[in-house]
């Protein structure tokens, strides 16, 4: 009943109540507070009140202001870009946009219709015209030349969704009865989660262009791509495993006293109930992979990180690392945030039209 | 699938038929073919890549003499060594931050999820935010951020922060005073390990007996009165080396480099954050009726907390935390970014000189390999050993 009570008053009244709720935690509390307005005022003050906004060298920058967002105006192209062709950097913006709307639908349980897979080809198609161009009047872009945002984007999306595809065979083996694919399913996805990310990335852009014959060998992001997909459908595999195996025996029962054959059982019973199931966990694995693309900067690619340094290294603008990487670290954890959140709401939609779907 | 022994009456010419046509047979089979022609595939195409570019192939090359230095390293190595050498050094170093970032990454996340369940709520909201922010951005960055900022936000040598006399902060690193052995080490060491024999033995005597006495105080006194008096007979054990200022850098006092301090900083702001949930998930999972037992009981708060629930809390937390203490072990990798003189750092260097990539990379992974294998082991071991008291 109180807490009925307490949930109509204003948050300020909730929030005194909750201070005063015994002398100890209101002792806490005020000496917290003090501890965080110790620290939070000049944080403020250097960040704010300080702070210069515009100007357009390190000179307008002097040493007792605050931050100087200033070079993060001046160098926002180059950070959120790379290197992509200064005149032609709305097309990247515009492919990515395109293809952020493809997976925050394609994550909405009610848009899992038919029409999803065109419309899935569609964006692709017109995310490549628009990344590569050629056509159209488009002037060709190297893949070599796309970075910043985008380029973690296309890495994150790219890198899950060829994950998953990857380890649905993967997490199917690890059960398999047959002990070849057991066998092989096991060594790969210990070994690959026994290595570091760095390792297989390595791996990828140095030893693919050894095995594969000339002339087929992929340019830098298709091997860190290949790299990545393989990490990241190990760790899939695993945590799909785990849904596999809470699904209920009488489902796999069920599908075969109805005479339903291996493959559309798998597809159209065992798969969406498990991937339902690991579905917090999946989203968890697609924020480490979007943490996990920063490290392409170590392969000498330019991501959203390795812009950011770029932007660094200007002769006119010395000594802003703090303002780089608090920029960088704040786009970051809004899209990781972000991610987290956008699972949680499918999650809950998910539910809700399970229980609905139960009451019919 | 018919039963065995329908198969017994056929004849052997029918079973093997029957069994060469069966499909988990045949899956397998093709399987197995295609794997040994890719891996065959592979190894022609890289033999005649290989032999294209240098030739150059196998281990020998660790026994060859490396030319490059390495910033720091637990045993004693100077460019001119082996490359075998240098990898010992490397994965030493990977062992040093990631032994200390497990124990520094769980001090702090042990800090985070109890405030996260501390009463006040500015402290409960302050330690969320933390896990929040730090979670969500790269590790990378984070670890870009702190080698900058001990590089660039640093004083000079000449105008070293000195918060606390014998420790000067600096941008070529961090000086602390290191402890010097003298020639009476040896005796109070001595001293000490018969204090604590003494005092075990005293511990175990208690313990059977159930004498009516507190044990603590006399305990201490029988754990450290032989190494005092041993001090004092022979002398101080140990004498501080203090750095100082000479010419353009210190001198004396150990020496912890920028790298090392980014890695061990970074890695366990990173790692806390984790492990701070996993803790916080351990202790909400110890049901609030055995606080209320121990409470009713007359315990202290921080008594209910240190014996009942953190050892139930542990049965909870342990395999979650191995796997991210040995997450941590394979992000320490990232030195390789920061120049941190790791594992990965100098299979770098070194492929750079010999170019003999495969092996340099094969050797990364083999050493992860058998680090993660170990520390499972380990684990799994402690793991049985915490989950074995339950009745």
């Amino acid at each position: 009943m109180t807490e009925l009570a307490l949930n109509r008053s204003p948050w300020w009244q909730r929030l005194i109540s909750e201070v005063t709720k015994s002398p100890m935690s209101t002792i806490l509390n005020v000496v917290a507070l003090g501890m965080l307005l110790l620290i939070a005022i000049p944080l403020v003050k250097w960040a704010l009140i300080d702070a210069v906004w515009t100007g357009d060298s390190g000179d307008s920058c002097p040493a007792g202001s605050g931050a100087c967002w200033a070079f993060i105006g001046s160098k926002l192209r180059l950070i959120l870009f790379g290197r992509f062709p200064y005149d032609e950097q709305w097309r990247a913006l515009a492919g990515t946009v395109i293809l952020v709307a493809l997976v925050v639908i394609s994550l909405n349980p009610v848009f899992w219709r038919k029409w999803l897979l065109p419309v899935w080809i569609a964006g692709l198609l017109s995310y490549g015209i628009l990344m590569w161009g050629g056509v159209f009047g488009l002037s060709y872009v190297e893949s070599s030349l796309w970075g910043g945002l985008p380029l973690t984007i296309l890495l994150t999306v790219f890198g899950v969704a060829f994950g998953l595809v990857i380890s649905v065979p993967i997490a199917l083996g690890r059960q398999s009865k047959l002990p070849v694919f057991r066998l092989s399913a096991i060594v790969f996805v210990e070994a690959v989660r026994g290595v570091p990310l760095i390792s297989v990335l390595f791996m990828a852009s140095v030893l693919l262009p050894l095995i594969i014959p000339d002339g087929f060998t992929p340019d830098g992001l298709g091997r860190v791509l290949i790299g990545l997909v393989l990490f990241l459908a190990a760790y899939m595999a695993e945590v799909l495993r785990g849904g596999l195996q809470a699904i209920p025996k009488g489902q796999y029962e069920a599908c075969r006293s109805l005479g339903v054959a291996y493959w559309p059982m798998i597809l159209k019973v065992i798969l969406p109930q498990a991937f339902e199931m690991v579905l917090p966990a999946m989203v968890n694995l697609f924020i480490g992979a979007l943490k996990g693309t920063s490290l392409v900067v170590i392969v000498a690619m330019m991501d959203l990180l390795g812009a950011a340094q770029a932007a660094l290294a200007d002769p006119k603008w010395i000594g802003f690392y703090v303002e780089t990487y608090v920029f960088a670290g704040i786009v970051y954890a809004l899209m990781c945030g972000s991610i987290s959140w956008y699972g949680r709401q499918t999650e809950r939609s998910l539910r809700e039209m399970r229980e609905h779907s139960n009451k019919n | 699938m018919k039963p065995v022994s329908a198969y017994q009456d056929v004849p052997g010419r029918v079973r093997l038929a029957r069994f060469l046509t069966r499909r988990d047979f045949q899956s397998q089979g093709l399987f197995i073919i295609l794997a040994i022609l890719l891996i065959w595939g592979s190894i022609h195409v890289a033999s005649s890549n290989l032999a294209e570019s240098s030739g150059k192939t196998g281990f020998a090359f660790l026994w060859q003499k490396a030319s490059f230095e390495l910033g720091e390293s637990l045993i004693p190595y100077s460019a001119g060594d082996t490359y075998f050498k240098a990898f010992v050094v490397g994965v030493l170093n990977t062992l040093k931050v990631a032994a200390l970032g497990i124990v520094l990454s769980t001090f702090i996340g042990l800090i985070i999820a109890l405030g996260q369940l501390s009463k006040s709520v500015v402290i409960t909201r302050l330690c969320r935010g933390y896990v929040e922010v730090v979670r969500n951005i790269p590790l990378l960055l984070q670890l870009l951020f702190w080698h900058t900022f001990l590089l660039r936000g640093l004083p000079t040598v000449r105008q070293a922060l000195s918060p606390v006399d014998g420790i000067y902060l600096t941008n070529r690193g961090l000086y602390l005073v290191s402890p010097v052995p003298e020639s009476s080490f040896g005796i109070v060491m001595a001293a000490l390990l018969v204090g604590i024999i003494l005092a075990s033995g005293l511990w175990y005597w208690h313990r059977k007996t159930n004498a009516g006495f507190r044990l603590w105080p006399l305990g201490l006194t029988l754990t450290f009165l032989p190494a005092i008096i041993a001090t004092y007979v022979a002398g101080a054990p140990i004498t501080w080396d203090v750095p100082q200022l000479t010419g353009f850098n210190f001198t004396g006092g150990m020496t912890i480099s920028p790298e090392f301090t980014a890695m061990l900083l970074g890695l366990s702001i990173y790692t806390g954050a984790f492990n701070a949930e996993i803790i916080r998930a351990g202790i909400l999972g110890v049901s609030k009726g055995q606080v209320e037992a121990g409470l009713s009981l007359g315990l202290h708060p921080g008594q209910v907390m240190r014996k009942i629930v953190l050892p139930q809390a542990l049965r909870i937390i342990i395999p979650p935390i191995s796997n991210s203490y040995l997450n941590l072990t394979k992000e320490s990798s990232l030195g390789v970014a920061i120049g941190y003189p790791e594992i990965v750092r100098v299979a770098n260097i070194t492929l750079a000189e010999t170019s003999q990539s495969l092996e340099c990379i094969s050797i990364i992974m083999l050493i992860y390999l058998i680090l993660s294998l170990i520390t499972s082991l380990i684990l799994n071991v402690m793991n049985a050993r915490s989950s074995r008291e339950e009745r």
